[in-house]
């Protein structure tokens, strides 16, 4: 019975761990190439590193019919968007300062963030 | 003081943000390159559009081989540019949003159809399988036969998982590799952990303490198939609450006449150019924004302004498109077309608007971003309880409490709540002819407490109009109108000008005028018909000789009532007076008893004098009021009501009452369509009709009621159901609650705030 109680603290240490303490590596948005992929419930690459004061396009694949992918919101920069299923989108974000911004679905089940640096 | 620099603030940031929409809606196009191979020809490209003067910006995407250029520059020398570098290029055959949304239900119907067969298989299994446990027989595992039927149950099962649930699954790892947890990630979890629990109990039964060797099959199936309803019956819901811009897409007709190298063509409504010559034969949808140079014609404006009455439209009028031409045939020169138009303004700005949140929303996306991972951590604390508190069987306990734990939990009817009460909300305004810009806008016009209208424009007409003809015993009244209309019709004062519209509106036509003469600061003489006619002020007439009785009584009378009296003389003796004024819209006294009657102070603001604004004011039935006010203090009164506490709302006409609008709580103006009226401020009254304001403060008070409901409903759903499902209840009334009903409950809690959104619909404003 200890080691189940064992286990289930360490699981949950583990939950901490990998959903809120980890910090995965970003993709550089480079060469303006990259296509985020919104399928199966996730953005990806979902986090993305873009260059601070300056305006960027992301582009978007939506591949998920899901109507709750439909829609791409930037909340910090009053930002939403329609994606078209399977047909790639360009959306112009402004040019952004230093930080983190999230960005997801209408029901908030897509996340992403993006890391200007 | 503080409180109206954090007004300033707001606004400053909303102003920047109208700015750069308006920026980014004009100067960004984007063009489809042929014939580039290789990173050198995006360099090239991009030199050759930078190389074009008004061009800011070039950036080619290469992998889509289309650039996106920044600046305001047509797009034909774009591509001049891109030739004469020795590419190809042409404007992106962007989708009409016709076409997006045939695509889009086009989707939705494919997708719908997979969910429903996905539901069909899964509860095909799962329903049979719990009507067998409730009625015929306990699904536990002790005989070799129980183990070998059991176990192929949990291979169909496992069917069903790979067939109607492979998407929670695939979603959930998908996820959970990018470090984040969602919908899928609770579904996968709490479904997989009965799945694998019973095939646990079916392998290795020894291991399970008898009275815990209890199968789950039937809760994987039912769970997965009521997931795949739900989702499918809020996909059959959403569908509604878009209905209004679906609409406004309707509007748009699909091909255009032009008139080319002389002769009629029709062509698609994308490829109308600039100064297109475009003709309108009666009955037909305008299709692009346009003035006319020939024809006349009325135009029915309702679709786009709520006015019922067709709007006559001659030569130099806008026509704007989606309207329809109703009586006479008309040739008009295109001034905006594709994205441009009015109608396409008013459409993205709906859709913008619609998914942009009030500040309500924020409290459900603070806890949704949080929600799953702590949910998990529930779940394995309510397991562990049950293990090392619970009564016999402990395990199976610990199971179905863990398993409903995560289950109901599922946080996305809480995204859905304000999303989708905005989206039925603003685009029920915007079928009263009522444009929302945002959510905060939505938001706040619920709360406002004072409402200042400006006067010229706003509760008047803000075009004089002769609103009085008392004539002489004996003297005709249309005979008047005619012999002063001839008079003025060479005259451009304003007062002159409508008279000369009265006499118009009433088929009157002018006769022949001689010796015509301006007496300046008094009024006008001439002869027609060889008759001396007269018409000006009293000390005009008093100059002349003319005996005015006890019309100077009348004219007093009127000249209180905020008129303007004229005299009007034949051959030395009077004949009328005619008052003229600017008369009060034949609704604002309706509209403003309706803002009074919901509690609103209803203040009004004007740059006349004092008598002038109180005649009009108490016409209006409004009792506070602030007369001679220059432009700039505008905005001084709306601070000055705010410093007292009150949520204000300013109304306008446009321009002039920018600052004002600024400052307020929420600005609305009243516009016709005009790009000015849609981007500067909160809220847009397409029709002059303060109506307007009514009906969006009651579309804004019924959409915050909705989401407060739609949310109350999510929570309860969460807050409520997590406890109970961890088995809280359990010690004190023995209760909790089963996989499988959780499984209902999240997916009917997203249909539950989907309909309920779509209630809405069903709203009236004119009622509250």
């Amino acid at each position: 019975m200890i080691l189940v109680n064992v286990l289930g603290v360490l699981l949950i240490a583990l939950i901490v761990w990998w959903f809120w303490l980890y910090q995965p590596q970003a993709t550089d948005l480079g060469a303006s190439e990259l296509t985020i992929v919104v399928e199966n419930g996730t953005y990806q690459p979902a986090r993305i590193q873009v260059p601070a004061n300056q305006s960027v396009v992301l582009s978007f694949l939506r591949k998920d019919s899901s109507p709750c992918s439909e829609t791409v919101l930037f909340p910090a920069l009053k930002l939403s968007e329609t994606l078209p299923l399977n047909k790639v989108k360009n959306i112009t974000l402004p040019a952004m300062q230093e930080g983190e911004y999230d960005f997801h679905c209408q029901m908030q089940m897509y996340r992403g963030r993006l890391l200007v640096v | 003081m503080a409180k109206a620099v954090r007004h300033q603030d707001k606004h400053g940031k909303a102003d920047a943000e109208k700015q750069r929409c308006h920026d980014g809606m004009e100067q960004q196009q984007e063009l489809l390159i042929q014939g580039a191979s290789c990173a050198g020809c995006v360099k090239k490209i991009e030199a050759a559009l930078q190389s074009v003067p008004g061009v800011t910006h070039a950036e080619m995407n290469f992998a889509q081989r289309t650039v996106s250029v920044e600046g305001a520059v047509d797009a034909s020398i774009l591509i001049k540019a891109i030739e004469q570098a020795g590419y190809g290029a042409q404007t992106q055959s962007a989708d009409s949003d016709d076409d997006a949304l045939e695509e889009k239900e086009k989707a939705d119907r494919a997708y719908y159809k997979r969910l429903m067969l996905e539901m069909t298989i899964a509860l095909g299994l799962g329903v049979p399988l719990m009507i067998y446990g409730l009625l015929i027989g306990e699904m536990t595992v002790t005989t070799t036969t129980e183990r070998i039927a059991w176990l192929l149950v949990g291979l169909l099962t496992l069917g069903v998982m790979l067939f109607s649930g492979k998407h929670f699954y695939v979603g959930a790892w998908q996820s959970c590799k990018n470090h984040s947890a969602n919908m899928d990630t609770l579904i996968a979890l709490g479904t997989g952990t009965a799945w694998l629990y019973s095939m646990v109990v079916v392998f290795f039964p020894q291991v399970v303490p008898d009275m815990a060797r209890h199968v789950y099959f039937e809760a994987t199936a039912m769970i997965i198939g009521l997931i795949d309803l739900g989702l499918a019956l809020e996909l059959k819901a959403r569908g509604r609450t878009s209905e209004a811009i679906k609409r406004l897409i309707g509007l748009q007709p699909k091909t255009a006449r032009v008139i080319r190298d002389g002769n009629d063509m029709d062509i698609p409504i994308e490829q109308v150019r600039l100064h297109d010559l475009v003709r309108v034969r009666p009955g037909e949808k305008v299709p692009v924004d346009g003035e006319v140079i020939e024809g006349h014609t009325a135009i029915d404006e309702s679709m786009l302004t709520g006015e019922p009455m067709p709007v006559e439209k001659a030569e130099q009028d806008e026509v704007v498109a989606g309207t329809i031409n109703k009586t006479g045939s008309i040739v008009f020169k295109a001034t905006r077309v594709g994205k441009d138009t009015a109608l396409a303004q008013i459409i993205g700005m709906v859709k913008r608007a619609q998914n942009s949140k009030p500040p309500i929303g924020r409290l459900a996306d603070v806890i949704a971003a949080y929600f799953v991972p702590v949910i998990m951590m529930i779940a394995i604390v309510s397991a562990l309880a049950w293990l090392n508190f619970g009564p016999e069987p402990a395990v199976a306990f610990a199971v179905v409490s863990a398993t409903t734990v995560l289950i109901i939990a599922c946080p996305c009817a809480l995204g859905l709540a304000t999303p989708m009460s905005v989206m039925v909300g603003v685009g029920k305004a915007a079928e009263a002819g009522v444009l929302i810009r945002n959510g905060e806008a939505l938001q706040t016009s619920s709360k406002i407490t004072a409402m200042i209208l400006d006067k010229t424009g706003t509760i008047t007409l803000g075009a004089p109009k002769v609103t009085d003809i008392v004539t002489v015993d004996g003297v005709d009244e249309a005979g008047v109108l005619q012999q002063v209309a001839s008079l003025e019709s060479g005259s451009e004062h304003p007062l002159a000008l409508a008279v000369v519209e009265s006499a118009k509106e009433r088929g009157i036509k002018p006769l022949a005028v001689t010796g015509f003469n301006a007496i300046a600061g008094h009024g006008v003489e001439a002869v027609v018909e060889g008759k001396n006619l007269l018409f000006g002020n009293e000390k005009l007439m008093k100059d002349q000789g003319v005996a005015l009785d006890d019309f100077v009584d009348k004219a007093q009378q009127l000249a209180a009532e905020a008129k303007t009296p004229m005299y009007f003389a034949v051959d030395g003796r009077l004949a009328a007076l005619i008052a003229v004024a600017d008369p009060i819209k034949e609704d604002s006294i309706a509209a403003i008893k309706r803002l009074q009657h919901n509690g609103i102070r209803v203040v009004m603001l004007t740059g006349d004098n004092r008598a002038t604004a109180k005649a009009v004011a108490e016409k209006a039935g409004i009792k506070e009021f602030f007369a001679e006010v220059l432009p700039e203090d505008k905005s001084k009164k709306v601070q000055e009501l705010q410093m007292q506490g009150e949520v204000v709302g300013m109304t306008g006409d446009g321009i002039n009452d920018a600052p004002a609008l600024a400052m307020a709580n929420v600005g609305f103006a009243i516009g016709t369509g005009t790009d000015v009226a849609i981007e500067s401020a909160d809220i847009t009254l397409m029709r002059g009709s303060l109506h307007g304001l009514a009906d969006a403060i009651a579309v804004s008070k019924a959409t915050l009621r909705n989401i407060k409901q739609n949310l109350f409903g999510a929570f309860i759903y969460n807050i409520a159901g997590v406890p109970v499902a961890a088995g809280l209840l359990y010690p004190f009334f023995g209760l909790l609650l089963s996989p499988v009903i959780a499984g209902a409950a999240m997916a009917f809690s997203s249909l539950t705030v989907v309909t309920n959104a779509n209630r809405l619909r069903l709203f009236k404003t004119r009622e509250h």
